[in-house]
């Protein structure tokens, strides 16, 4: 047999090193497995494909599946197709960052550790606050994590979530609340968004509110008025934000907020069916020892010189075992490094821009289709920023795959998370959409709904 | 080296966004608004690479050499990987898209899953779980409502961990409701059976193992344990970050583990990133099948590829969509790069870490005097005693060497303990000169004791102090500290990297 690609011991280096182990042969070495548990076969893969055959094989995966480079599409619900530029492919394939591990030895690591750093610092200058953790899995798994840290600072053990979150977001928290003994309350939304009042009613003794904003229908939440009810219950306000909104949208700490998170993929990561994405999360700074998951620190090494380190670990797993404040250790390092490249790239004025132009072409969107016979735009009363309802006056699902036919997914069928939204689409509009691919969409929309 | 918000200066951008100055843009409502920009760095475009560049030239990784880092399996990540991960069709991918437009897609995850269910000798899996914690606290999801479906959940409130387990076990644990029963290693590093016995009852949910232990030696009671566990009627949960040495040779489910997580990111190669991103898919028995994670991948009848979200008994979602699928699609790559022949990637990473250990176990203290698997324990104890110097110290020269230390101070229950773990990437030229250097380190212990003590020397940073980063947390940059520097200086300052 050829000598495999990815090894380099020769017949003859494999003869001296077995001599120094004093072994006669390699299976010698596996003496220790009993034989009851050992394997009498080769494992039943198909055979061993060479580099080019591999990507034959998977290009042509790739080949049956409909992304938006195939497709326009206008699918959104959390996962966008904003742009992501070339400087973060081009950082991210560095192999010194792409190949290094969790920056246990800050001296082999200052690379990642700075980038850690200027990324917390940014998802800081965007949300408000004061600290925030290196990443977590996704924006769904941070809000969980968010729970955890309520539990812990209140004693309490309620939870509220808005129904107008995120459903993936709701359900992870659910299937994680179980653990954490906390009991879940959800309010409804009232016309696309949460009423005060009602919230207010929910929020007596509960350890934390989570809600999103914009909304998951895309709608702007009376976001300071949620958050004002929720601290004077004593609950700590979750705020679930989308970062490119944050350069038109006020910060969640200036108006109150205990702890800021969302997924982060808008901003720097492609959509890759899923992940791997970065979720952030961040906090006012009386929840800094509380918090989740590595946190970068800056110190001095012994010459004085400026350095940084992972810090307060005395939260985390691998010191606090069972007391820690989460399980997690691998985060999504790489993918937050690519956020912090993109808002890098974005700047100040550029990220205020992609929400101007975002906000500019739904608004289109939204007069488009309120303009075709058959549609009705849902929630119309109430702002929202990329992303917005329509009622589509027959089951949605059919009107996708409709749609798919001429070439446009027309957006995400609410129906699936929502009763009687069956016939509401939600249609994402980001920078990367133009006026006449909207265009598009009300034509296509116009012909399969009229 | 500066910081990026140290090279910025107002006015200057690296991007431009489509605008339609003929579209109206709605009002933001004005309490809604924002009513301060945030402090984003402001660079032209080849700022930022220069930054990021420079950055990157700052840190360690696997492309840059051996980093024998133990418990993490830093082995060689194939560059197809990348390129196939970042083909429109895999990477521009909506995960909302229909099934019908997500073939592809499915297919590859469907056939990730057969292939783990293979290596692992279970009968189903979930790709869900996003690192290998997520898939601990998958999995003790999983047994929670295993019990509960039998009316045994309030009964059975304990879990057994050996004190050898990582420290994602415990802290597992605790978040998913359940309570430790902690266990002890034996002398010869196996648990120890006769503390066990004691401890498995009616109340034992289940047992977290990492087979090999993170000593990296089998255990030889394997067999033993299980009768213990299954005749209790408990579970038993494999952790899977020590696959990498028994991928062919032998498997989970053989052992009689129920549960099993991979890290994609250690045995099959997804690229660690610097701290992430991971894979922690979970295999499992066919017992625990109907409480996976939905929604579950499946193949229709038609031959097709879908999603299923109609599992009644399932413990929900534990991350969105999914999982992360482009880990997913390297993984995928890298196996069907080995084939069966992945028997030969165990087979090579035993003998290197035999090797390496064998060169190195007259200059260290050897806790367990057997063969290892895939990763080693040695100790400084001797060094400390004798010269003052600790495993902190050696670790810290090994990067004059130019490598990455090994993992240090774990597991618990060796003191000053360094975990090696070469991995089957590296040639015998580089074992031999790690074993050098590691030799030679232990010379200049007691030759020499403050190179050891005041290393590394020619790092970007020399030691950093982490006790004083913890006690007075600075943890994101102080603007108000400093003063925005003058334009022109910060884009002439081209320090040098500091070596």
């Amino acid at each position: 047999m050829t000598q495999h690609p990815f090894l380099a011991l020769t017949e003859s280096d494999r003869e001296e090193m077995l001599r120094t182990v004093g072994a006669g042969s390699v299976d010698e070495l596996f003496g220790d497995l009993p034989a009851a548990v050992r394997l009498q076969r080769p494992l039943d893969l198909e055979p061993q494909l060479s580099e080019q055959e591999v990507f034959a094989h998977l290009a042509e995966l790739a080949d049956r599946n409909a992304d938006a480079s195939r497709e326009l599409s206008f699918l959104g619900a959390g996962i966008y197709d904003h742009y992501v530029p070339a400087v973060v492919d081009t950082i991210l394939q560095r192999g010194e960052l792409l190949t290094a591990y969790t920056p246990y030895q800050p001296e082999m690591s200052q690379g990642v550790l700075q980038a850690i750093f200027e990324y917390q610092t940014a998802i800081c200058e965007l949300t408000g606050m004061d600290v925030s953790n290196a990443s977590g899995y996704d924006g769904t798994t941070v809000a969980a994590d968010a729970c955890y840290v309520a539990k812990h600072a209140t004693g309490r053990e309620k939870l509220v979530v808005t129904e107008a979150t995120n459903p993936q977001v709701r359900q992870v928290v659910k299937t994680y609340a179980a653990g954490f003994g906390l009991e879940i309350v959800e309010v409804p939304h009232r016309d696309g968004t949460t009423d005060p009042d009602e919230l207010e009613r929910a929020v007596a003794d509960a350890a934390a509110v989570i809600f999103q904003q914009p909304n998951f229908f895309g709608c702007l939440e009376p976001a300071p008025e949620l958050v004002a009810r929720a601290n004077d219950a004593g609950a700590l306000p979750i705020a679930h934000v989308d970062l490119l909104s944050l350069g038109v949208l006020e910060a969640p700490g200036r108006y109150g907020a205990a702890l800021a998170l969302g997924e982060g993929q808008a901003a720097g990561n492609f959509p890759s069916f899923g992940g791997p994405h970065y979720g952030f999360l961040a906090a006012r700074e009386e929840f800094i020892r509380r918090m989740p998951g590595r946190i970068v620190g800056e110190t001095v090494d012994t010459a004085g010189e400026r350095g940084y380190v992972l810090t307060l670990q005395t939260r985390e797993q691998h010191i606090r075992r069972e007391k820690a404040t989460s399980n997690i250790t691998t985060n999504q390092t790489l993918l937050a490094l690519g956020g912090l490249v993109y808002l890098t790239w974005l700047g100040p004025q550029g990220l205020r821009e992609v929400g101007e132009t975002c906000l500019s072409l739904a608004a289109y969107a939204k007069q488009r289709l309120a303009e075709v016979a058959g549609l009705e735009v849902a929630f119309a009363d109430e702002a929202t920023f990329k992303e917005f309802a329509v009622r589509v006056g027959r089951n949605a699902r059919e009107v996708v795959s409709a749609a798919r036919e001429l070439g446009v997914h027309p957006g995400y069928a609410l129906g699936r998370d929502y009763e009687g939204m069956d016939d509401a689409l939600l249609v994402a509009v980001t920078e990367q959409r133009t006026p006449a691919e909207i265009d598009r969409l009300a034509d296509v929309l116009a012909e399969v709904v009229g | 080296m500066k910081l990026i918000y140290e090279k910025s200066s107002p006015g200057r951008r690296a991007s431009v966004i489509p605008r339609y100055e003929n579209l109206r843009a709605p009002e933001v409502p004005s309490d809604l608004r924002r009513s301060e920009p945030p402090r984003l760095p402001e660079v032209p475009e080849f700022e930022l690479i220069r930054h990021f560049t420079e950055l990157s030239t700052r840190n360690f990784g696997v492309d840059t050499g051996f980093y024998p880092l133990g418990s993490c399996t830093m082995k060689y990540n194939p560059r197809i990987n990348e390129r196939l991960a970042a083909l429109p069709g895999f990477a521009r991918l909506h995960p909302l898209q229909e099934e019908e437009g997500a073939q592809g897609a499915l297919e590859l995850m469907w056939r990730l899953q057969e292939i783990l269910a293979e290596v692992t000798g279970l009968d189903a899996v979930s790709l869900q779980p996003a690192a290998g914690s997520q898939g601990e606290l998958t999995g003790l999801m999983l047994v929670r409502a295993y019990f509960a479906a039998r009316g045994e959940s309030e009964q059975r409130r304990k879990v057994v961990i050996p004190d050898t387990a990582h420290g994602t076990n415990p802290a597992s644990v605790t978040m998913a409701g359940y309570e430790l029963t902690h266990v002890q290693t034996d002398a010869r590093g196996n648990v120890d059976v006769d503390d066990l016995r004691g401890k498995v009852d009616e109340h034992t949910a289940a047992l977290m193992l990492t087979n090999p232990s993170t000593l990296g030696l089998f255990d030889e009671n394997i067999a033993e344990i299980e009768e213990i566990f299954h005749g209790a009627g408990a579970l038993m949960y494999y952790d899977g970050a020590n696959l990498n040495a028994v991928c062919g040779i032998s498997r989970p489910g053989d052992m009689g583990f129920d549960i099993v997580h991979i890290n994609l990111h250690k045995t099959f190669s997804q690229p660690h990133g610097g701290g992430g991103p991971g894979g922690g898919p979970i295999a499992v028995r066919d017992i625990l099948e109907p409480f996976l994670p939905v929604p579950a991948v499946v193949r229709r009848d038609d031959g097709g590829f879908g999603l299923d979200f109609d599992r009644p008994q399932t413990i929900g979602k534990v991350r969105g969509f999914t999982g992360p699928f482009g880990v997913f699609v390297r993984s995928y790559a890298y196996i069907r790069m080995w084939g069966p022949r992945l028997r030969e990637m165990s087979e090579t990473a035993v003998l290197n870490a035999n090797y390496v250990l064998a060169r190195l176990k007259d200059a260290y203290d050897l806790p367990f005097d057997r063969l290892c698997m895939h990763e080693f324990v040695v100790s400084a104890r001797s060094l400390k005693k004798q010269y003052g110097c600790t495993a902190l110290d050696v670790a810290k020269r090994l990067m004059d060497y130019g490598f990455h230390p090994p993992t240090i101070y774990f597991p618990l229950i060796v003191p000053e303990a360094l975990m090696v773990e070469p991995t089957e990437t590296e040639t015998k030229e580089t074992l031999d000169a790690f074993c050098d250097a590691m030799l030679e380190i232990a010379r200049e212990a007691a030759e020499q004791p403050e190179l050891l003590k005041e290393a590394p020397h020619n790092r970007p940073v020399r030691r950093l102090d982490e006790v004083r980063a913890a006690k007075r947390p600075v943890v994101k940059y102080g603007f108000e500290e400093h003063p925005q520097p003058d334009a022109e200086q910060a884009s002439a300052a081209q320090s040098p990297s500091g070596v």
